[in-house]
């Protein structure tokens, strides 16, 4: 399933119009960002509201620098993933100390605080019109203006890297560890595990992807705006994770994939496309409380 | 040659007569329309497509003898989710020409796109002053207004017919609200007037009374921008706080607009707004919209319903000067910066050359006729540029209305 999933993203621009290459595209970063989340939420246990912060940081500093400064490529992408980082380490002294609803409670507090600067600050954010007139990422590099499928490429090899990078880290003796602590952090403690620093360092690496996504989505639209980093972003977020499957990292990008083509799919044919997404989202809890891949994992696992 | 093959070169001959002399091209016009569905703006967006959709119909869904698709998406007021939609008209639906969209920020996210595309665009409702000012584009039709137009007008008549010497404001604290205050501002002090106090509250706002207290009582009227919830919630608290009998309350047009009005009760009564179309305007033409209006939807037009039905009236007119040959898209633009809709339910509109309309202010007041709240057109401002009575190049210069251009004084 998961090479059906490679292929269809590698091949997929080849006899898909423009809107399709776009879309996927969305799909391509959104799953990093999820990706990101997953470690957090379904590796290391720690449910964040507040994920979608680092990403529109990244976006805003890519806005900001690349048109306000009129910085290079290189300048915008290293300081925007610096920047996200940065926060990351800053927020995870905070919320490192905290589990579960607490951790869940602050990471949502941080990150509406963020949503409120980047709606106040105005004279460096534009406040809620945001920023427009960021080039293409392309386009910005100086190779002129390629198509849509130049940058789905571009961002479907940022996937992969961030996947792969994932994946090692996650079948890493640090990446048992963050599961270790998940499943009981006293037993993981009492083995001499500094649980503190390893849910730090989960924190800051999946603050560190996420802003490479943000860096990503700001080229992929040509502007930002405060809901880049709201609530409702981080939710969706959430849901992304937990629809596809926590802890897997292919999960996280199905879901963003059956969030974002359910959402533009769904609504260009009926008006009631919020319902039918909730009735999805109940049925996913009901029929695959684990995640739409999990199920399709444990089924495999019966039957061998 | 056999049979088939026959018939094959006579239908070739065919198309090429019919391409030789000019005929108008097959297949629908295709419109792509964009506004918030579903949201905390739902109702605004509803009342934009209602209006488009009065017109369409008026009209049987055809102009310059083709018919009219309409695609209707929903971009639930997240400035990325229209730029998605945006795409998938332009990109997937091939559409001739797009409309729609309600919020500044909305606005601002497709206006690059937009003209990356080169696909002509009606804004019937985002009133941005710089989307026609100081970062305006080629491909963006408004058919609105910028939030400083009517206020600038406005500022005038308090100062002028009302006799307001002080007055205090309190606001939206975003675009909207800054630029409209400003409008308001830069002529009620140009002609001697002093803004006493400035107020900004959240968007999000739900309680007032922090902010009634702080109102100085001794100002000549209070100027409140609200719109939807926050209108009424406003409305309701100035009377509680007893400030209705002594302090008069006059605003922007959104804050006693008919998408809230009859939702108020007695403590809306005689507040004056300005703004560029009412309900109970006295024309003709509004007079037909309006019945028509109420007998389909049952309720009273809006002045988000008449934006679009403006709108329509634009876009009909502009592909009816074209006998429907749309295709071209650099014509279809100049034949909507060019057109003169008639029938337009808010009077004469035209397009300045920044792409904002020419267009009458009207000064209302609340009253209470037939058992019902209606904005009462008590004077005129005709033709009314974004500019007001500024030279555009000099205005121009000048920064952009914001929160911290003028402060109170």
């Amino acid at each position: 399933m998961a090479s059906v999933l490679a292929l269809l993203l590698v091949a997929g621009p080849l006899v898909l119009g423009s809107y399709w290459v776009g879309l996927l595209t969305q799909v391509v970063i959104l799953a990093i960002l999820a990706m990101s989340l997953d470690v957090l939420l379904g590796y290391t246990g720690l449910p964040s509201l507040g994920h979608a912060a680092f990403f529109g940081v990244a976006a805003y500093a890519v806005a900001v620098l690349s048109t306000t400064y009129h910085a290079g490529v290189w300048t915008c992408v290293a300081a925007a993933v610096l920047i996200g980082t940065g926060l990351a380490a800053a927020f995870g002294l905070i919320v490192s100390h905290v589990r579960d609803v607490y951790f869940l409670m602050i990471t949502l507090a941080l990150g509406m605080i963020l949503w409120g600067l980047s709606f106040r600050w105005i004279p460096v954010t534009g406040g809620d019109n945001g920023i427009s007139g960021i080039p293409t990422l392309l386009g910005h590099a100086g190779l002129g203006a390629a198509g849509p499928a130049a940058f789905y490429y571009v961002a479907l090899l940022v996937l992969a890297a961030c996947g792969a990078l994932l994946a090692r880290l996650v079948r890493s003796p640090f990446g048992l560890t963050l599961r270790g602590i998940r499943e009981n952090e006293s037993r993981m403690k009492s083995l001499g595990v500094n649980t503190w620093l390893h849910c730090y360092l989960s924190y800051v690496i999946a603050g560190a992807c996420a802003s490479v996504a943000g860096v990503l989505w700001a080229y992929y639209n040509g502007f930002v705006s405060p809901t880049y980093l709201d609530l409702t972003a981080s939710s969706e977020l959430f849901l992304m994770v937990t629809l596809g499957g926590p802890a897997t990292l292919v999960g996280p990008v199905l879901g963003a994939g059956i969030i974002v083509l359910l959402k533009n799919v769904m609504s260009a044919y009926t008006a009631r496309w919020l319902l039918i997404l909730g009735i999805v989202y109940i049925a996913a809890i009901f029929a695959a409380p684990q995640g739409i891949w999990n199920l399709g994992r444990r089924s495999g696992r019966a039957r061998a | 040659m056999n049979r088939s093959r026959r018939a094959i070169v006579a239908l070739a001959l065919a198309a090429a007569v019919a391409v030789l002399r000019g005929q108008a091209p097959e297949g629908p016009i295709k419109i792509g329309f964009i506004v918030p569905l579903s949201g905390p703006y739902a109702q605004n967006g509803r009342d934009i497509l209602n209006g488009f959709l009065l017109c369409l119909d008026e009209i049987g869904y055809r102009a310059g003898g083709r018919e009219i698709q309409l695609t209707v998406e929903d971009d639930q007021a997240i400035p990325a989710e229209g730029l998605t939609k945006a795409r998938k008209l332009v990109e997937g639906d091939r559409v001739h020409l797009m409309a729609g969209a309600l919020l500044s920020s909305t606005g601002y996210a497709l206006a690059p796109y937009i003209e990356s595309q080169r696909i002509p665009m009606v804004f019937p409702v985002v009133s941005a002053d710089d989307l026609t000012q100081r970062r305006r584009g080629t491909w963006i039709v408004r058919t609105g207004y910028t939030g400083s137009q009517p206020n600038h007008a406005f500022g005038e008549y308090a100062y002028h017919t009302l006799g307001y010497r002080t007055v205090a404001t309190i606001a939206l604290d975003y675009a909207f609200g800054w630029e409209s205050v400003g409008g308001f501002q830069r002529t009620f002090e140009g002609e001697g007037g002093r803004v006493a106090q400035k107020m900004w509250t959240p968007v999000s706002v739900h309680d007032f009374a922090p902010y009634l207290a702080q109102i100085s009582r001794s100002v000549d009227a209070v100027y409140a921008l609200f719109l939807g919830r926050s209108a009424l919630q406003f409305m309701r608290q100035y009377e509680e706080y007893g400030l209705k009998g002594r302090v008069p309350l006059i605003g922007a047009g959104t804050t006693t607009d008919e998408h809230v009005l009859p939702f108020m009760g007695d403590e809306a009564l005689g507040v004056v707004t300005a703004l560029h179309y009412s309900a109970a305007l006295d024309t003709p033409a509004n007079r037909a919209f309006a019945a028509a209006y109420r007998a389909r939807y049952r309720k009273v037009p809006s002045y988000y319903s008449e934006s679009m039905y403006a709108g329509g009236k634009w876009v009909i007119a502009a592909i009816e000067a074209l006998g429907g040959r749309v295709e071209d898209r650099a014509r279809l633009l100049d034949a909507l910066r060019a057109a003169r809709p008639a029938g337009v339910p808010r009077g004469p509109v035209e397009l300045d050359e920044y792409g904002n309309p020419i267009e009458n202010v009207y000064i209302r007041k609340v009253e209470r006729v037939n058992g019902e709240l209606q904005n009462t057109v008590i004077a005129t401002f005709p033709r009314v540029s974004q500019f007001w009575k500024y030279n555009p190049a000099e205005y121009l210069r000048q920064p952009l209305y914001s929160r911290r251009l003028a402060p109170a004084s």
